[in-house]
């Protein structure tokens, strides 16, 4: 074994070693330690050593605030057509209403970029597809507009273009006739970066959404979920979601 | 009509002087590129080559991307259309034969679907970075290069497992 192959040992154990220690903790404000060990370069393929995940507090989510739906709109460029039915709409808010009790609350729904995604199981083309990662995409080069994934999918997470469209964002090209859904902001997080909604929720400091790797039991949504009792959006149809709700 | 012959000579010559003016004239005008890859070549390949192949790297890159998140700055799209298109609010738009792409395309008649979807110029994106909302969480701030900036204090906390 050569010596270089020794420091990358030692050095991914020191790593592991002191984030068992201090699971969790800042190193300096905001920055985690085993967030440091996942930094991927920008010329590497994404792995399925990381599976990418959300976890939604409903209890912490403010009823009428819409912070995350307005930076999801911002992030990507979508803008209405003052058509509602068919509006593009990666994460909408929805009302939880108690019938007995009239209690109410909120939550975002978005993609839950589930690990068997039932949009991916119908496509014709293969233009829907599961990253390595988990982040369940749209490849709009291959996509025929066909629809068949927006009718698989349980929780209407699908939007279809219908009109041409003028000035989008470089790092979310969107075009008609074409199928398009939340991409968990893929460009922000092969950059290091958390989504926009997420982003949006806690610069509100409301804190209800969580962003990270399932796959370590160290990151924050990790150990929250192994903290609390948390639910999938309609588990019977045994998809493995990878968005989680807190507080329904 | 004995003079027809002679006619149609002389304006064919007429014409034939002119011709090469008229060639230059319908030669695309390329926008410069904001600035060189390196020292030594213009583009981020030879310029011959680029000519010829970019529709091949931008392919590749494409999906490379699309599938496996590989986001090298060399043949993607946008770092195109950063580098060869201005971003003046008044800069011709894909629509118009000034745009640097469409100049060459009207000139080969290729048409080119990019810019249905994809943007035309280059925008700023900078209001939506990180670093600008300190609150916000992250699952992974900095590079991992930047592991050495630890301080004393901190790595006691580590190492001690945050018991003083």
């Amino acid at each position: 074994m050569s010596s270089d192959s020794n420091i990358d040992l030692y050095r991914r154990r020191f790593l592991s070693g002191t984030a068992t220690a201090a699971a969790g903790m800042a190193v300096v404000p905001g920055v985690m330690l085993h967030e440091i060990a996942q930094a991927k370069p920008a010329g590497d393929a994404v792995s399925s050593d990381v599976r990418w995940g959300m976890l939604i507090d409903s209890n912490k989510c403010a009823e009428g605030c819409n912070d995350c739906v307005q930076a999801c709109n911002d992030e990507h460029g979508l803008r209405g057509f003052d058509r509602p039915a068919t509006d593009a709409q990666w994460i909408r808010k929805v009302k939880l209403k108690d019938k007995q009790t009239g209690h109410t609350q909120t939550l975002p729904l978005l993609c839950q970029h589930c690990e068997k995604p039932p949009c991916v199981d119908v496509c014709p083309t293969g233009a829907s597809f599961k990253r390595e990662d988990g982040i369940v995409l749209v490849d709009k080069h291959i996509c025929i507009g066909c629809r068949y994934c927006m009718m698989a999918c349980p929780y209407k997470a699908r939007s279809f273009i219908h009109e041409t469209l003028q000035d989008q964002m470089p790092h979310a090209p969107r075009g008609k006739g074409t199928v398009e859904s939340c991409t968990f902001c893929v460009h922000r997080v092969d950059d290091g970066r958390t989504p926009a909604c997420v982003e949006a929720c806690s610069a509100e400091n409301h804190n209800a959404m969580i962003f990270g790797d399932l796959n370590d039991p160290y990151s924050e949504i990790s150990t929250q979920l192994k903290q609390h009792n948390t639910r999938q959006i309609r588990a019977d149809l045994a998809l493995n979601t990878g968005v989680r709700y807190r507080g329904i | 009509m004995r003079y027809t012959r002679f006619i149609v000579l002389a304006l064919g010559m007429l014409l034939g002087t002119f011709t090469p003016v008229m060639a230059d004239d319908l030669l695309p005008y390329i926008p410069e590129a904001q600035e060189r890859f390196s020292e030594t070549q213009g583009c981020v390949e030879e310029t011959q080559d680029m000519r010829v192949n970019h529709m091949d790297y931008i392919l590749h890159q494409r999906d490379e991307t699309m599938h496996k998140g590989i986001r090298d700055k060399q043949h993607s799209l946008v770092e195109c259309i950063n580098c060869h298109v201005s971003d003046a609010p008044d800069a011709p738009r894909v629509s118009s034969e000034k745009h640097f792409c469409n100049s060459c395309h009207t000139y080969a008649a290729v048409s080119i679907d990019c810019f249905q979807c994809h943007a035309d110029r280059p925008v700023e994106t900078g209001s939506h970075l990180h670093s600008l909302s300190p609150t916000a969480l992250s699952h992974r701030i900095k590079p991992a290069g930047e592991a050495d900036t630890l301080t004393p204090e901190n790595l006691q906390v580590l190492v001690s497992g945050g018991q003083q």
